[in-house]
């Protein structure tokens, strides 16, 4: 089925551009055109019926859905809603008070605003046709568990003393509020709203992707034509452990949504690096970023922030030592 | 004089939407007063979770996106 953009890369690089197939130039020119073309094409057909199908999921919704749920079920819900509900990341802070002035307990609101960047449907789009279903479920069930997990511990260590003022009023006040336990109408949208909400969302996020791919792409086929051959595999490819948590320290001053990275991790990948490392790479990238933590400040102390950054950086080691250890039987 | 207000946390979208209500005021020929509104804890107090956010005389109107022309020429021509 994606055969189709290899030809179109074929014919651009080496008949019109006329690149040799073995020069290193040629190479990545190559790489580029049909990562570009194919990742075009599926995120506008997938990112329109996606939204088709989610059009009547919003946030006032799931916050209904997620107040007054135990906390069991609490933060593995909350963190699977992170995954699946659209919301741009400059209504983290608004997403945040909503949740709490709900009542939801802070670990439940941090199960989602976790996994949130890490998963979505356009990183997943990438991951599958990039990288494969295996790797995707991979990162998607590695995704829930740190939202998951992530939410739990913040309960446990009763991080909530940690919340600025207003917002740990909000939350007291939130709780004592009878718990509307609706668990909101099924909204039966008419196919034109779903439609005409489908072509916005396509326009929108496309408009906001697209040159992100181009720079994933672009550094990813640099990696691949400029990097000697064998050179990552030579160095890191035995997957020392230092090499993990390196991985994610030099993630964290480097920012980029998942859309961008994902072309970079297929090209590390195929050059040889182990996978723990590349994941660990790659989600510290993604969702460990100075400026999201700074507008966080706003509704938490520096304490839980302090933690709450710590204790991604540890999952995000632990995560890549794992699969360096178990990669054989993957 | 309509008293319009955006919120939102200063990202590109709120300024935009701002922008949008102030001129198609212009042409409709309505007088507004657009503030942005950037306080989390104000945000909050409305109820939105989504930005960006419209409140029209102290009345929430759309939450989550930049709101189409028509939906802001109804706005305005109300009242």
């Amino acid at each position: 089925m994606f055969a189709i953009f290899t030809q179109l890369a074929d014919w651009l690089t080496y008949s019109i551009l006329n690149l040799s197939p073995d020069s290193k130039l040629g190479d990545a020119v190559h790489f580029f055109i049909e990562d570009v073309t194919k990742i075009y094409a599926l995120l506008i057909v997938m990112i329109y019926f996606i939204a088709l199908l989610r059009a009547s999921l919003n946030i006032e919704r799931v916050r209904d859905y997620l107040s007054g749920k135990n906390r069991g079920v609490g933060y593995l819900l909350g963190s699977g809603f992170g995954a699946i509900t659209p919301f741009c990341s400059c209504s983290s802070i608004p997403v945040f008070l909503g949740f709490t002035s709900a009542g939801i307990p802070l670990g439940i609101t941090m199960s989602f605003l976790l996994t949130s960047p890490l998963i979505n449907e356009v990183a997943i789009l990438l991951l599958m046709s990039l990288l494969g279903w295996k790797f995707t479920l991979l990162y998607v069930a590695i995704g829930i568990c740190v939202g998951t997990i992530g939410g739990f511990f913040l309960d446990s260590i009763k991080a909530e003393r940690w919340l600025q003022s207003f917002a740990a009023k909000a939350l007291v006040q939130g709780q004592q509020k009878d718990q509307p336990q609706n668990e909101g109408t099924p909204v039966v949208m008419p196919f034109s709203e779903r439609h005409q909400f489908a072509k916005d969302e396509t326009f929108e996020i496309f408009g906001r992707v697209w040159k992100w791919v181009i720079i994933g792409v672009g550094l990813g086929a640099a990696l691949h034509g400029f990097v000697p051959d064998g050179w990552i595999e030579q160095y890191l490819g035995d997957g020392q452990w230092w090499s993990v948590p390196a991985a994610v320290l030099l993630g964290i001053p480097l920012y980029s949504n998942a859309t961008g990275v994902i072309p970079v991790m297929e090209s590390l990948i195929i050059n040889g690096l182990p996978i723990g490392t590349t994941l660990a790479f790659c989600m510290s990238t993604v969702a460990a970023s100075f400026p999201e933590f700074i507008l966080l400040k706003q509704v938490m102390q520096w304490r839980l922030l302090a933690t709450v950054f710590f204790l991604l950086l540890v999952s995000f080691t632990v995560v890549g030592w794992l699969f360096n250890a178990f990669s054989s039987f993957l | 004089m309509k008293q319009i207000k955006v919120l939102g946390s200063g990202c590109k979208k709120c300024t935009k939407t701002a922008e949008l209500i102030n001129k198609l005021a212009l042409e409709q020929g309505v007088s507004v007063n657009v503030t942005k509104e950037t306080d989390p804890q104000v945000i909050m107090a409305y109820g939105v979770m989504s930005t960006p956010a419209v409140v029209v005389d102290e009345q929430l109107v759309h939450s989550g996106s930049i709101p189409h022309t028509e939906q802001i020429q109804a706005w305005l021509s109300e009242g």
